[in-house]
């Protein structure tokens, strides 16, 4: 049976300084993670600008309208913020569990070719040549530059990505017979993951942008959006699969608690990385030009993720419990008490599995074949996205940064009231916007729309009230990023030195007797990936061809903003 | 693999709730005909003006009580910009647009699909409820989007 050890026996056995293996990193990881923070900032002013525009408290000027505004939100939030963390948290992760005397320079050339494409795609969007939304639906078409800056920002992920597996590639030969270091683990599934489903958008570039320089004449609609929905649903995946990086493996620390179980944990990625891809029809459920039964599959592919979702719940609530019942307490009120909510590194995250609780319901409506109808485009989704990503997803990250800025700077948290104020305040911004969203979406009142008033009519009336929430709700979250902000640089500006070195640290995981052996297959993360390509060949292969088969007519662009 | 027992527990009562998911909506799709709009007939976009029945858009009746409606979507506008029914009416709606992705949906009401531009889109509905229903484009298709609506009136 292979051996999970820690990191400063591999680095015993593999000959390797611990502190000189850490060094070359860090000022890395803190350059995605400070540019993620830019990103929230820019993102979250346009957020609270969209909301009182909504609620029609103000009215934005023609020359930066609504919708230029949304595609900066959108894009800057679910694409740049996002993945500017998570590929700063893997690289960590690796990085920090594979001690090793490393050259960070294939990481920094992933992190500059991800923040080329995000200035190019940023340019293009503001000075309104590409108001096409973060769905970027054909024929409306964006300038190249968007595309351009899309397409670099997923290639430096790829690049990230090989130099996360060599890292690991490195391990293997250098430590035989020794088992992946679960956070090394957890960051290469889910980049494998990544990578098969960001092949659908890079497929899809190679069809937008020969089109929007002008070298082909039309673009079939229906194949762009079906590629774009095969990357978008594993996206959902990508931003969970870092919050739960982050959930299982460093919440733990901030109670002293261990993993409850090392196996269940690389069992629930491996089974996300191959429940990410045959599902992105539930996204197109009300797409003409794809047979229902199709749709049908996807709804069933989808609703596996129950099965992970289960068994993070569990595992992330059992740890809980048994590091309280060692502590000596007992019972659900006590144990809840007793869990450190006076630690943002704790409470951001434990708030977002709160949140996450109900993001998971609304989920359910979504992916249902015949509810899906009622909430489709809907303020309904926006308030659930809102309630995932922004939620959980977000919450966990910036918990998370709370303890990683002071551990990669080496000084003390600025402030850190104000980021236990923070997190609490986004908590409950993000709880009353989202509740009015998914009501405002109940009522029929549609997302993606400047104006909701439709001439004074009567159906549109009844939608005022929730956008008047949301916008309160959404200012709040404003303040809070705010705070976050004023938080994650006044920890470097401070430059307040601590006597011991601050630390973020992964937690073991559980031994002893009934702590579960993890069976070595589940770390073959090659075939899994295979087999994960399989299924979305198996899930694409059909609709794929009904949709070039049934579908001749290649649709000029369009500019219609 | 060892897994607690409790966990056995909970995973089957996850699995138990993904079966009975899953079996509600099978069945009520098999049974009760809800299935999401997913209409395969392609036309061609510039062509539409030309292609019957969508050179001329509008309501036909078929049947007492049962009637077809032709739309054609295009920015910022959907045509017929109207249409009166009686209540009781079961209408077939058939949509296409002659540009850009659009969406047709009547709040309050199942109809909700999409429309893309080379294919038509296809929902039906039984309004029982007198009054005027706003029909809206819900997928962003430029900057007038917020205008694109149109009016159903069950009488």
């Amino acid at each position: 049976m292979p051996e999970v050890i820690g990191s400063d026996t591999i680095a015993k056995r593999a000959g390797e300084s611990l502190a000189l293996s850490r060094a070359g990193g860090d000022l890395l990881v803190l350059a995605h993670i400070y540019t993620a923070t830019l990103v929230l900032g820019i993102g979250a002013l346009f957020g609270m600008l969209q909301g009182f525009s909504r609620a029609n408290l103000i009215v934005m000027p023609p020359s930066f309208d609504y919708y230029r505004m949304l595609t900066a939100h959108g894009v800057l939030m679910a694409l740049v913020f996002t993945t500017f963390f998570i590929t700063g948290l893997f690289t960590y992760a690796v990085y920090r569990s594979i001690p090793r005397d490393r050259s960070p320079r294939l990481g920094w050339i992933g992190y500059c070719v991800m923040l080329i494409g995000t200035v190019m795609a940023s340019v293009a969007i503001l000075d309104g040549s590409a108001s096409v939304l973060y769905t970027f639906y054909a024929p409306l078409k964006a300038s190249p530059l968007f595309y351009f800056g899309a397409t670099f920002l997923v290639l430096g992920t790829w690049v990230v990505a090989a130099d996360l597996f060599l890292n690991v590639a490195w391990f293997k030969r250098a430590v035989p017979g020794a088992r992946i270091p679960l956070p090394a683990f957890m960051a290469t599934c889910t980049m494998i993951m990544w990578i098969i489903a960001t092949l659908g958008v890079v497929a899809e570039m190679g069809l937008l942008i020969p089109w929007s320089l002008g070298w082909t004449n039309g673009i079939d609609v229906g194949l762009t959006r079906m590629f774009f929905w095969y990357f978008g649903h594993p996206l959902v995946y990508f931003w969970i699969m870092g919050a739960y990086m982050i959930w299982y493996a460093v919440v733990p620390t901030t109670y002293k608690g261990t993993i409850f179980s090392d196996a269940l944990t690389r069992l629930a990625f491996v089974m996300l990385l191959l429940l990410s891809t045959p599902v992105g029809l539930h996204h197109q459920f009300l797409d003409p030009g794809i047979g229902a039964g199709w749709k049908w599959l996807h709804m069933m592919t989808t609703y596996g993720v129950v099965i992970p979702s289960f068994m993070t719940a569990f595992v992330l609530f059992a740890s809980f419990e048994l590091a309280a019942r060692k502590a000596g307490v007992r019972g659900f009120p006590n144990i809840v008490r007793w869990l450190p909510w006076k630690d943002p590194v704790f409470a951001g995250p434990a708030l977002g599995m709160i949140l996450f609780i109900f993001g998971g319901f609304g989920g359910i409506v979504n992916s249902s074949y015949s509810m899906d109808v009622l909430v489709h485009n809907t303020m309904w989704i926006v308030g659930h996205f809102h309630i995932t990503v922004g939620g959980p997803v977000a919450l966990t990250f910036i918990g998370a940064a709370y303890g990683l800025i002071p551990a990669l700077t080496g000084r003390k948290l600025f402030a850190p009231k104000l980021a236990l104020v923070q997190v609490y305040t986004w908590f409950g911004g993000m709880a009353i916007m989202s509740i009015a969203m998914h009501w405002a979406g109940l009522l029929g009142s549609p997302r993606r729309t400047a104006d909701v008033s439709y001439f004074g009519a009567q159906g549109a009336a009844t939608w005022h009230t929730q956008m008047l929430w949301a916008a309160f709700g959404g200012a709040i979250v404003a303040v809070s990023v705010l705070m976050f902000i004023i938080v994650a640089t006044g920890t470097y500006v401070a430059n307040q030195r601590s006597e011991e070195t601050p630390q973020f640290e992964f937690a073991p995981a559980r031994t002893g007797d009934d702590a579960t052996s993890t069976p070595p297959a589940l770390d073959r993360l090659g075939r899994w990936g295979l087999l994960a390509i399989a299924l979305a060949v198996l899930a694409y292969a059909g609709p794929v061809a009904q949709q070039i088969q049934a579908h001749a007519y290649l649709a000029p662009g369009m500019r219609t903003w | 693999m060892h897994v607690h027992q409790q966990e056995r527990l909970w995973l089957a009562a996850g699995l138990a709730m993904l079966v009975l998911f899953a079996a509600v909506i099978t069945t009520s799709a098999v049974v009760d005909g809800f299935v999401p709009p997913s209409r395969i007939q392609s036309i061609d976009p510039t062509k539409v003006a030309q292609t019957p029945p969508f050179d001329h858009p509008g309501l036909r009746k078929i049947a007492d009580g049962a009637y077809e409606a032709y739309y054609v979507a295009r920015v910022f506008s959907f045509s017929p910009a109207e249409i009166r029914v009686p209540a009781g009416s079961r209408v077939t709606f058939y949509v296409t647009s002659t540009d850009v992705e659009h969406g047709f949906s009547i709040p309050e009401t199942g109809v909700n699909t999409m429309v893309t531009p080379g294919w038509v889109s296809s929902v039906s509905h039984t309004f029982k409820q007198r009054g005027t229903f706003l029909l809206v484009c819900n997928e962003y298709c430029g900057a007038g989007h917020h205008l694109m609506a149109a009016k159903v009136t069950v009488e």
